[in-house]
């Protein structure tokens, strides 16, 4: 069974290239005879993340940044081989708690890696919450995950939609603009960003002078921009990601608003799209905890392994499953494997300092990344790394009461 | 609002409703005509704007992409319409829904494979890709004013079809009785595949012109057909003209309602369908159920 | 007299031997079969519509939903909620929603019914999306499970997963028995002659949109009850349990078991979940698990050309052969 997933995610192309991964492979298949601790069975990590439908390419991402982590210490945790179980949630939030539970008690997992959709993060949070199982989230942004949600439990590697927008009203004032309009899509997380964008914009004295919504996962955007345009603020946010964010971009600058009225955004607007999008995205300055040219050793060394394994560049969705693995990683080596010791890991966990190819960043109080917020320009295909613009920004956990 | 946003947001309606016609028509013309129930009418839009990416960053040109795509899209259709939809003339709507629910997945799954989960964007062609200066900072670019001459062209190409010539009339008599046509010794076997093979070539080709506004991503499909069958129920299943003018009246419903009552904004187009369904259960133009 | 079928008794057999079912195995699959048999009870719903009344509703979603949403806004956030007034209340919301937009829908036939059954689940999947009524499209906690007492004494304890599927157990049988009552009915066999000849049944001096309209509502009632279970179970509603998709599940719930038969949207909901879980467990089917969705989508492609009468088709003809003569004389 052991030997057969093994052989299984070799096939599917998961892990190809990279002799480390050939060791690790090989490391499993000798298990039995190479294993003289008995009570060092595999950790087991259930990985609950889109593999089908829109959210596709984003689960992939994290899973092979996930993985790329422990193949990086030699494929063992804390001296323990990793049995991966996954669960394609199809970012479908109905079926999001019986997903949950399928890896938490069908599976017995000692730990979740999941997800990408909100929803499906609320959900799941659901059944962890009632289980104890211990939930690294590599991207679903929903502030109440480390907020109302919050639990020693659960842990978070990647944002939280606040965190994307607060820092940018500073740097939306600072560049002089003081009527802004805010456009996203109708849902959750674009209200929380734009929630985020208000408090830090307004605390600057910025003044939000229209919230503008379009239905989700809509992409007609022409009836609010010429709104935009009627209204002539002084500049425009905008959350949007994926297909609805290349075609907003395009839609602006088609509109003739580009050059007009200053677009920004959180970073999601310009990240996976500038292929698509040619130069409608030129000179956008957006921020996020992640960018292009950052040029620490770190950063380059994990550009480069990913590349190397995957034979694609690294987005900021591998980047949070990376450090997902190793926030994984810091825990099971501060019990030495023995997982049964979660009070031991959960407090190693909390107190990691994760040398991250964003930079060091810590966990705060519920578990969220506390970290540096990059201003990123788009030039040409790259979100190029301006400064940061905000030091370790902490998410503010409101209605977090572990 | 003054009166100049007004008469934007009038063309922007407009020129939204007409590109939602471009869709619907194919829609309408395989329920009336046929009385078949297509779900994956959406994933033949997402295939037509998929082909025209990749289509187009082979040959660099949009056009000769559409040229080689649209045959493409005939064959599929007529493939599709001989080897699965044929089987369905006399079985219930039920099982049409059925049938066309899982070539959704089919063919969502297929784009993963062969195309990949990424989002691309198609260059508009250079000839048309400038805009027109509207107000001070708005602008209106001729790409979509050009779609919009298209689909009025468009409707236009079938009205004509259907109303004038003799295989528009034979469309029209194969709708109303089958066997009675069949046994004034025409093939009403081809005139169906053609009507089907037409319909999933007019969703392509909406998805082909448009794929430079809407850059291609996964799972597009999805949203433009459930707006696609409001309009449809509103315009009156199998009227060409009443989709055309429920598909401007829904793409004048979208955009004021966004502006005017954007928390609601999402259900205005559903409430409007309730309101003509009480008023006229039939659809504004729809003849027959 | 009726004779012995062995199809009509299989039902009582499998229930039997379900109620031994959380002895013998763990959390997982108990609560995997109570989720299937609620999905039966929604499918028989369905079935109702589709199989006896001749009405295709591709907006079924709507109801289970909307009770749900019920459930979670009825009662306080932290105070649990006695299961004795929510359920009916949660169903007596949906057989009024049911009655209202019955009155619209049923105006229509054939391809308008099933679009607009369509268009008024969306609506309703916005106003739960767009609004903060349901904590928009993230969706919304039930914190404490209702409560079943008698007296001051814990009748049902909801908490408990085995007991949670008895309960569910016990409803399932009591829909089943319930709906093959009403069929039997002279209700009953007036939808079964609507749905065969409506215009006929017109003539006979039969009210035929107040029949339709009962079964609509009725219908409507008892997805409730499914989607009230459901939102016990795992205590989280999202606007995604009202979507087009979920319609589209069902259904195929409906047909792969075989409409009008009752007993065959059970089995069809048991192939159905347990399908996809075998198609989208890489232990099982390796590489191809990524792309599990291709696969269900010729299933179902298949299934509706090759099985119209669904998987209760195949079994009748096994069931019933040789005690076919004894039945028709």
């Amino acid at each position: 069974m052991d030997k057969k997933q093994i052989a299984g995610y070799d096939r599917r192309g998961f892990l190809i290239g990279g002799t480390a991964i050939a060791g690790a492979a090989a490391a499993g298949i000798l298990l039995p005879s190479g294993a003289a601790l008995a009570q060092q069975a595999k950790l087991k990590v259930g990985l609950m993340l889109p593999y089908t439908g829109t959210f596709a390419k984003l689960g992939v991402a994290i899973t092979n940044g996930f993985k790329l982590a422990i193949e990086e210490r030699g494929g063992k945790l804390g001296g323990r081989d990793i049995e991966y179980f996954t669960v394609d949630d199809e970012s479908n939030p109905a079926k999001a708690p019986e997903n949950t539970s399928k890896l938490v008690q069908r599976d017995k997992v000692d730990v979740v890696i999941g997800t990408v959709h909100s929803g499906v993060a609320m959900g799941m949070a659901k059944v962890i919450r009632e289980s104890g199982t211990l939930w690294i989230n590599p991207n679903a942004g929903a502030d109440e995950v480390t907020g109302p949600l919050c639990a020693p439990n659960i842990f978070r590697t990647s944002f939280s939609n606040w965190q994307t927008t607060y820092g940018l009203g500073k740097v939306v004032k600072g560049k002089g603009h003081k009527n802004v309009v805010f456009i996203t899509w109708k849902y959750g997380a674009g209200e929380q960003a734009m929630g985020g964008f208000k408090e830090g914009f307004e605390k600057e004295g910025g003044k939000l002078i229209k919230e503008l919504f379009v239905p989700f996962p809509q992409v007609e955007f022409q009836a609010l921009l010429t709104e935009i345009a009627s209204i002539k603020p002084d500049a425009v946010v905008a959350f949007f990601a994926g297909g609805g964010a290349a075609k907003f971009l395009k839609d602006y600058q088609a509109a003739g608003l580009k050059g007009k009225i200053p677009l920004y955004g959180s970073g999601f607007l310009t990240d996976g799209v500038l292929d698509a999008v040619g130069d409608a995205a030129e000179g956008i300055e957006t921020t996020l905890h992640y960018a292009d040219g950052l040029g620490t050793k770190k950063d380059d060394a994990f550009r480069l392994a990913y590349a190397k394994t995957y034979k694609q560049q690294p987005d900021v969705y591998a980047m949070q499953g990376y450090d997902a693995g190793q926030l994984l990683a810091a825990g099971m080596e501060a019990v030495k494997g023995n997982v049964s010791d979660k009070v031991g890991m959960i407090k190693a966990m909390e107190t990691a300092k994760i040398d991250s190819p964003r930079g060091a960043w810590t966990l705060s109080k519920a578990h969220n990344p506390v970290q540096d917020m990059y201003l990123r320009k788009v030039v040409g295909k790259e979100n190029k790394v301006q400064g940061v613009a905000w030091k370790a920004l902490a998410d503010p956990a409101r209605g977090c009461k572990a | 609002m003054d009166l100049a946003f007004f008469l934007i947001q009038l063309l922007n309606g407009l020129q939204y409703g007409l590109l939602l016609f471009l869709v619907a028509s194919g829609l309408t013309l395989i329920f009336g005509i046929m009385g078949i129930i297509n779900l994956a009418h959406g994933s033949f839009y997402m295939i037509g704007a998929y082909l025209a990416w990749s289509l187009s960053s082979m040959t660099g040109s949009l056009t000769a992409a559409i040229l080689i795509a649209i045959p493409l899209t005939v064959v599929l259709g007529m493939g599709l319409e001989r080897l699965l939809i044929q089987h369905l003339y006399k079985r219930d709507h039920l099982y049409q829904v059925l049938l066309t629910y899982g070539l959704i997945l089919v063919f969502e799954e297929l784009r993963s494979v062969i195309w990949g989960d990424d989002v691309h964007g198609v260059a508009v062609p250079a000839l048309l890709s400038h805009s027109i200066p509207l107000t001070e900072n708005l602008s209106y670019p001729v790409y979509r004013l050009a779609i919009s001459g298209v689909c009025l062209l468009l409707a236009a190409g079938l009205y004509f079809l259907i109303q004038k010539t003799r295989l528009g009339m034979m469309i029209r008599a194969g709708a109303s009785n089958r066997e009675m046509v069949q046994s004034l010794g025409i093939d009403i076997k081809l005139i169906y595949t053609l009507v089907f093979a037409l319909g999933i070539a007019l969703a392509a080709f909406a998805g082909m012109i448009n794929a430079p506004l809407s850059s291609v991503f996964p799972n597009m499909g999805g949203g433009v057909l459930i707006i696609c069958f409001v309009v449809v129920v509103i315009g009156g299943i199998g009227s060409v003209k009443g989709a055309l003018i429920a598909s401007l009246v829904i793409g004048l419903a979208e955009t004021f309602g966004q502006v005017l009552v954007p928390e609601l904004a999402g259900m205005v187009v559903y409430f409007l369908m309730a309101v003509v369904l009480v008023w006229r259960p039939e659809g504004l133009f729809g003849g027959r159920s | 007299m009726r004779s012995f079928r062995f199809v009509d008794y299989l039902p009582f057999l499998l229930f039997a031997a379900l109620a031994l079912f959380p002895l013998v195995e763990s959390t997982f699959y108990t609560q995997l079969l109570t989720k299937i048999l609620i999905m039966a009870i929604f499918a028989m719903s369905l079935d109702l519509l589709i199989g006896y009344t001749g009405l295709v509703s591709f907006g079924h979603a709507a109801y289970f939903g909307l009770a749900g949403y019920a459930l979670a806004l009825m009662g306080p956030k932290y105070e649990a909620v006695s299961l004795w007034w929510s359920l009916p209340a949660a169903m007596g919301i949906c057989a009024a929603f049911a009655l209202v937009t019955g009155i619209l829908i049923l105006r229509t036939r054939g391809i308008y019914f099933i679009m607009v059954t369509l268009a008024f689940a969306q609506m309703l999947y916005f106003v739960f999306h767009d609004t903060k009524l349901g904590g928009g499209s993230d969706g919304i906690y039930i914190y404490e499970k209702p409560l079943m007492k008698l007296g001051d004494a814990v009748l049902i304890d909801l908490e408990n997963l085995n007991h949670f599927f008895w309960l569910v157990l016990v409803l399932i049988l009591l829909v089943y028995l319930f709906l093959r009552r009403i069929l039997q009915s002279p209700f009953g066999k007036a939808l079964v002659g609507i749905k065969v000849n409506e215009h006929r049944m017109r003539a006979l001096g039969f009210p035929v949109f107040r029949y339709q309209l009962a079964s609509f509502t009725l219908s409507g009632a008892l997805a409730g009850m499914a989607g009230y279970l459901a939102a016990v179970q795992y205590g989280f509603v999202n606007p995604e349990i009202l979507s087009w998709h979920q319609s589209g599940a069902v259904m195929m719930m409906v047909i792969l078991g075989g409409m009008g038969t009752l007993y065959g949207p059970v089995i069809g909901a048991f192939a159905f979940v347990l399908l996809r879980e075998f198609l989208s467990n890489d232990a099982w089917t390796g590489i191809f698990a990524k792309h599990w969705q291709l696969a269900m989508g010729v299933f179902i492609v298949l299934v509706a050309l090759y099985l119209p009468r669904g998987l209760a088709g195949v079994l009748q003809r096994f069931g019933k052969k040789p005690l076919e003569e004894a039945d028709d004389e």
